[in-house]
């Protein structure tokens, strides 16, 4: 490129002083093409960036389940971040059915304990997603099949969840979504 | 670059003179795709759908154009405009049905094309560009028709987004970000609908950029031929126009007929009816299928069932579901068989009607039924076979394999004989002129 440059200059060769030391011109190409380089990468931020969640979208990114009326053995789906999410009041035979299983017989092993907050152990928030291919599993309304452990069952390719939203069968490589979530006081949760 | 003998073109009138000294657009036309390219003289019908490709890229150009100027890209309306075109705007129904069975169509054409030049070899030296070129479009297509079939935002629009952004879920550490950002939120919703429309209006154009790349690519070695012996002289040739503008005119009104049998009297017949349903982000239809053109690759994707050392089941399905495109790039040198054509290639044949092929439809098949234990063997076996197929098959056949007697030239295999031929005529038992 050098040799270039100089056959490209001949005519300017002249007031160009010899020897081996940075010629003006090489350093105004170098320092041309590099703050055109940095530029053009400044501009690919904005470009990737702006795919990116809004701030709209991000301000959608916490939920509040009232859950006063949730009895033992029902569940509310509500929205968090446009997905279905499961609040799930565990009767005691459901805890104590979580509690019984050996954590070596599960495919992603977690214990009830790990999966809900201290102090509110009958209270399962769980994404409605089923982390095998992104479906709504069935169980959380009235009447719907919950599969054969009587958590929650995905009717697109049949994985099961036991009680406490974990995967007992089917394809699913994981457990249901835990989302971040606290209480605000008893009756009040907020996801997100 | 074109051959020797090939007609020139040489303007007549004073308009056509005046452009081809300041823009020699004609004579471009002229010598790609009128009587200044000489084409082999034993085209069968399979070399008709290129031409039909081109045709069906434009009709969804025209159709998507008019389309869009009543379509409304946003979640809350986007439904409501689907059915607005359908019923209010004047032809809106034909605009979009033939624009949906185009897809269809499109997808047909491209893989007959694809299937031509698997048989014939067409990817081999000199056209390995051609192939590669060919290759790219067909993943931009697949681009395509994914965020086209989005943009109804019906049940199977959403959930099949989800699915296929899911897939970038499953990359190790990243994936979920890759997702996020992909979507422009946690799950899709109007961000990555106005994206996907954008980017369904752009690629088009994108696609026929690459297009003309792999014509000027087909233009340097030429056009391949049935018995895949290289063009040596005149008499081995004829002119695009007429004689190839008529073969390809009569395949298009076959096609037409075929194609408005469709959009007319069954236009829903390769669409689902989920997604005549609006989309709901908190119920999922009973069985999430991609349309047909997308079966063996999405059987792939579900053939991954148990974890492979230490890759999660759901990743590997991913990586198979790529690399079984990503597996053609590599073609031109994973058949080193010096013979082009299937016609002379017994053994590549026989792997080829009762391998391949048969790989491909069961693969299709699995891919749009019900998942069952039955479905996801058989995708199991055939996803093991069509690798094998490429990475092992096809090396070792062009090893092994004893080829038949080729002809001596293109004017042998029509003719029967060729005064230029040292050894004189022999039989050529597969001829494809015969055929």
């Amino acid at each position: 490129m050098a040799d270039q440059a100089i056959a490209d200059n001949e005519g300017a060769a002249a007031v160009v002083t010899e020897g081996d030391g940075v010629r003006r011109r090489d350093f105004i190409n170098i320092a041309a093409v590099s703050a055109a380089g940095i530029g053009g990468l400044a501009v690919v931020i904005p470009l990737v960036s702006q795919m990116s969640a809004s701030k709209d979208v991000l301000a959608e990114s916490t939920t509040e389940v009232d859950i006063s009326s949730l009895q033992p053995g029902q569940a509310i789906k509500a929205v968090f971040r446009k997905q279905p999410v499961f609040v799930r009041s565990l009767t005691e035979a459901e805890i104590a059915a979580a509690e019984s299983v050996s954590l070596n017989a599960l495919r992603d092993p977690e214990t009830l304990a790990e999966r809900t907050v201290e102090g509110h152990t009958n209270i399962l928030v769980t994404m409605g997603v089923c982390t095998h291919l992104g479906c709504v599993p069935l169980g959380a309304g009235d009447g719907e099949n919950r599969g054969e452990f009587g958590g929650y069952f995905c009717p697109c390719h049949g994985s099961q969840f036991d009680t406490a939203g974990r995967i007992r069968k089917g394809p699913a490589p994981t457990n249901l979504e835990v989302p971040e979530y606290a209480f605000q006081s008893d009756t009040l949760i907020r996801i997100g | 670059m074109s051959f020797p003998w090939a007609q020139q073109y040489e303007p007549k009138y004073g308009l056509t003179k005046f452009l081809d000294e300041k823009l020699p657009l004609p004579r471009l036309v002229y010598n790609a795709v009128g009587a200044g390219y000489p084409v082999p003289r034993n085209l069968s019908y399979f070399w008709n759908f290129g031409v039909l490709a081109g045709f069906c890229l434009v009709l969804q150009i025209v159709t998507g154009v008019v389309l869009a100027m009543h379509y409304a890209p946003n979640t809350l309306v986007a439904f409501d405009s689907t059915e607005h075109i359908m019923r209010n705007v004047n032809w809106g129904w034909l605009m979009r049905y033939a624009h949906a069975n185009g897809a269809s169509a499109f997808f047909v054409v491209v893989y007959i094309h694809i299937f031509r030049g698997l048989y014939y070899s067409s990817y081999k030296a000199p056209r390995e560009m051609i192939w590669l070129l060919g290759v790219v479009i067909f993943l931009l297509m697949m681009a395509t028709a994914f965020m086209g079939y989005v943009l109804p935002w019906g049940q199977m629009s959403y959930w099949g987004a989800k699915v296929i952004t899911g897939l970038f879920g499953a990359i190790p550490l990243v994936g979920e970000g890759i997702q996020n950002w992909l979507l422009g939120g946690f799950a899709p919703d109007n961000a990555a609908l106005n994206r996907f429309f954008s980017l369904h209006f752009l690629l088009p154009f994108v696609i026929a950029g690459v297009v003309i790349l792999h014509i000027w690519a087909l233009h340097i070695p030429g056009s391949s031929n049935p018995t895949g012996v290289e063009v040596k002289k005149e008499s081995d040739t004829l002119p695009f126009h007429p004689y190839y503008t008529a073969k390809d005119g009569f395949g298009l009104g076959v096609f037409l007929i075929i194609y408005f049998a469709f959009v007319f009297f069954m236009p829903n017949a390769l669409g689902h009816p989920d997604n005549y349903i609006p989309a709901n982000p908190l119920s999922t239809p009973a069985n999430i299928v991609p349309e047909w053109y997308f079966w063996p690759f999405y059987a792939i994707l579900r053939a991954f069932t148990a974890d492979f050392f230490f890759v999660p089941a759901k990743l590997m399905g991913v990586l198979a579901m790529f690399a079984s495109i990503l597996v053609w790039f590599f073609l031109p040198w994973l058949d080193k068989s010096p013979v082009r054509s299937g016609h002379y290639r017994p053994l590549f044949r026989k792997f080829f009607w009762f391998g391949l092929i048969p790989a491909i439809v069961v693969l299709g098949y699995c891919g749009g039924a019900h998942l069952s234990t039955t479905t996801i063997l058989l995708s199991q076996i055939f996803t093991a076979y069509y690798f094998l197929h490429f990475l092992v098959i096809l090396p070792i056949i062009s090893l092994i394999e004893r080829p038949e007697p080729m002809p001596y030239s293109i004017t042998e295999a029509v003719l029967g004989h060729d005064p230029d031929s040292k050894l004189g005529p022999k039989p050529t038992t597969a001829s494809p002129a015969k055929a």
